[in-house]
């Protein structure tokens, strides 16, 4: 069993086509398939192949890594499950145990796994990163990598970089001090460790007023992307805490939501980009940043797309930062409809929370948020899965105490309106939609594009459908009867055929052409 | 002192039920205590994206002493976690506080209710779309417990001003179909593809969007009228009076 799952960082790189190695499926972000057996022709055919039901009712949010016939698929609140993908069956379960009390924002969640060598590597609740046997579930090593009681946990997929699995963190809600950091996969020994908030003296603590930078929070819940060829990593932070006002913390507050690239081998910061200077809505920069390489005004250069929470899509230069394109993609009232020339956000007057409530779109949830994006490199364009929802923001008075809310403030959906969402077909060189499928209701569902022309998501309501890539025309649904949170992976079965999957309500569904 | 004295209580809780409290000190400090703790999900009680707590009976928290133990454990299974660093005694104040969200007391207020009940039932025609212990349309929410949910103000806005006082889940959709028939209705689910909907009967249909060539639904509209001119001063005075009687089985 073990050779069978051995992988090695170099074939990480250079996936099997039926394998589905990273989060994303490949360290660029793309999460898009090369397999194409499910096309535009067959997929009237798709059907069910099998379901597995989870054993708790937390919010599934996990999206599968598949290698050799094996998917290994994390459940809430830290717990992982080997299944044998062709039929669903259970191989093996790491079943967490988690201390009392710990504290979480929002939902026990887990949203995946990473594999290298034949170790499976999740992050939990209680802030820990754990190696687990691939061929049998037996803990490897586990290390605590944050205090817990200080509301630091692991929600995120670790990513691997060479022989390094990179970690984050979520707490953003809880003044923590945000950090990525970087363990050795055999040994578990901490490689590096890069924190997102500024130390006492450092150039970027004057973006903080006082001492604020101490409580900034700026957490990195969601997995970010690599670059073998530039060995720059590049993760999202999230929202300066506390989340709803500003006053404590007057200034930038540099490094919350903003994109950084870290070398590989050190996690030394090369460059950052912050999208929302001063956030008091909570648009955490944690969407996925997007690596492509593409002509841009006549000239080759290697590009991240990314799609924010605060309502612009973004195009910047990977190899400097160099802001290259700023564009709203989705309904905004916070800032001027155009970036500055260096990319910053003008903001409007009266939009910033208040005791009485201040209606500002996007609300707190955003334009889009955790649910991943696809790009296709045969269609060029990066899809989105965007929410239009108005809120109304309050500001509160919360003062710092470890382990506890450090919010000051939060926000309703505006009343009187219905959300919608839409998934956009964005062209990276415009920042427009070729085409847009509109949502009843806004989906938390990622988005998996294949070479066999379709992009898959779920509706908010559970329907999983596949769209033709070019026009966004829906060809197929099956609907799945739950709330979808999660984000679509294309695997080959141990049976030879393609097989597209998702976590829907509290089951993995698992579909295949007959 | 008072520590000592709660803790032997929080012992002699196990076996006997906990009592959250109502006085006004405690509810005005679980106020404060709920806006830093709860509102981040719940908003005031009714508007946030985590369940109502402005409702008389809580699913998970029949009696106090539930409340207090969700409030100190979470709910397992869901997105509620447990307290963060509150003593047991603020713990029972937000209890109180979530209880008061959700039962207005039963106070001596004006009208006479046996009158109001009779234009309830005659005058007012009320029975026609809403019920009351199992009697009474299909059209509006059920008022069996309304008098424990809402203020004889509240009542009055309602009756008077429905638009400003919208209920979720009560939403008008107005369908125009392909062979240009018009069909009507609560609606009671909507997805991407389907629309359910239940007419005034009672009777409940669910129609594929792509049938439909028009769908409006009436958002911010109510879909009960005004009847501050239906009632004279007197009668609506009686008519709240018997709503603010509707209290269940409680």
């Amino acid at each position: 069993m073990k050779t069978l799952l051995l992988l090695t960082s170099t074939m990480l790189y250079a996936q099997a086509p039926g394998d589905w190695v990273h989060w994303q499926g490949n360290v660029q972000g793309h999460r898009h398939s090369p397999l194409k057996q499910i096309n535009k022709t067959n997929v009237t055919r798709l059907k069910p192949a099998w379901v597995f039901q989870i054993d708790k009712t937390d919010k599934f949010e996990a999206s599968p890594i598949a290698l050799n016939g094996i998917l290994f698929v994390s459940e809430p609140p830290s717990d992982v499950t080997a299944l044998e993908s062709r039929s669903g069956k259970v191989l093996w379960r790491y079943k967490r145990v988690l201390p009392d009390n710990v504290p979480f924002c929002c939902g026990k969640v887990n949203r995946g796994v990473a594999i290298l060598g034949d170790l499976v590597f999740v992050g939990t609740l209680d802030a820990h990163l754990v190696a687990l046997d691939a061929s049998t579930g037996n803990v490897v090593w586990d290390v605590a990598v944050a205090d817990y009681k200080k509301g630091y946990s692991s929600t995120v997929a670790p990513l691997i970089v060479k022989d390094k699995v990179i970690i984050g963190s979520a707490g953003g809600e809880f003044g923590v001090g945000g950090y990525l950091a970087a363990y050795d996969a055999k040994s578990g020994k901490q490689a590096w460790r890069l924190n997102t908030l500024p130390a006492a003296g450092d150039k970027a603590a004057e973006t903080w007023k006082g001492d604020s930078y101490k409580y900034g929070s700026a957490t990195t819940w969601v997995t970010g992307s690599y670059d073998p060829s530039l060995n720059l990593i590049y993760w999202g932070t999230g929202n300066p805490g506390p989340d709803w006002k500003g006053d404590k913390r007057a200034g930038d507050n540099l490094y919350s939501d903003s994109i950084l690239a870290i070398d590989g081998d050190t996690g030394k910061m090369k460059w950052y980009f912050q999208f929302t200077p001063h956030d008091v809505h909570d648009w955490d920069a944690t969407q996925v940043p997007v690596l492509v390489d593409e002509m841009w005004n006549g000239k080759m250069r290697k590009l991240v797309l990314f799609a924010n929470r605060n309502a612009f899509y973004y195009v910047l230069d990977r190899e400097t930062g160099e802001y290259l394109l700023g564009k709203q993609y989705v309904r905004q009232t916070w800032a001027q409809p155009e970036l500055d020339a260096k990319g910053r956000p003008v903001r409007l007057p009266s939009t910033t929370p208040t005791p009485n409530g201040t209606v500002v779109y996007p609300n707190s949830a955003g334009a889009t948020n955790f649910q991943a994006p696809s790009y296709s490199p045969l269609t060029r364009l990066h899809y989105v899965m965007t929410r239009d929802e108005g809120g109304v923001f309050y500001s509160g008075d919360d003062t710092y105490k470890e382990g506890s809310w450090y919010l000051a403030g939060r926000f309703v959906s505006k009343p009187g309106e219905e959300a919608t969402g839409a998934i956009k077909a964005i062209d990276p060189k415009t920042g427009k939609s070729k085409w847009e499928y509109p949502m009843s209701s806004p989906s938390w569902s990622g988005v998996l594009t294949t070479a066999g022309g379709l992009v898959f998501a779920a509706t908010a309501d559970g329907d999983m459908i596949a769209l033709d890539d070019t026009t966004g025309k829906l060809l197929w649904r099956f609907p799945m009867g739950g709330k979808a949170f999660a984000n679509p992976v294309s695997y080959t079965a141990a049976d030879g055929k393609q097989h597209i999957t998702i976590a829907c309500g509290h089951a993995l569904f698992a579909f295949t052409v007959e | 002192m008072r520590y000592t004295i709660l803790s032997l209580w929080f012992a002699v809780a196990t076996f006997a039920q906990i009592k959250a409290p109502s006085d006004e000190a405690s509810l005005r400090n679980g106020h404060t205590l709920y806006q830093f703790h709860c509102s981040f999900c719940h908003g005031k009680g009714d508007d946030g994206m985590a369940a109502n707590l402005v409702s008389p009976n809580l699913v998970h928290a029949p009696t106090d002493s539930s409340l207090v133990n969700i409030i100190r454990n979470g709910i397992g299974g869901t997105d509620m976690p447990p307290a963060l660093g509150m003593t047991d005694e603020e713990m029972l104040q937000v209890a109180g506080y979530v209880r008061s969200l959700g039962r207005t007391a039963q106070t001596s207020i004006p009208g006479d209710k046996a009158k109001g009940r009779a234009l309830y039932n005659g005058k007012g025609g009320c029975a026609g779309c809403h019920m009351v212990g199992g009697s009474g349309g299909r059209m509006g929410p059920d008022l069996s417990q309304i008098g424990a949910m809402r203020s004889p103000s509240n009542l009055r806005t309602s009756i008077v001003e429905p638009n400003a006082a919208i209920v979720g889940g009560w939403t008008m959709a107005h369908l125009t179909l392909k062979s240009a028939s018009k069909v009507s209705g609560i609606r009671l689910n909507e997805d991407n593809f389907y629309i359910s909907l239940r007419d005034g009967k009672g009777k409940i249909q669910t129609i594929a969007k792509a049938d439909a060539t028009k769908i409006d639904r009436d958002i911010t509209k109510s879909s009960m009228p005004s009847y501050e001119k239906v009632f004279t001063p007197e009668e609506m005075t009686d008519l709240i009076a018997y709503l603010f009687s509707l209290r269940g089985a409680m």
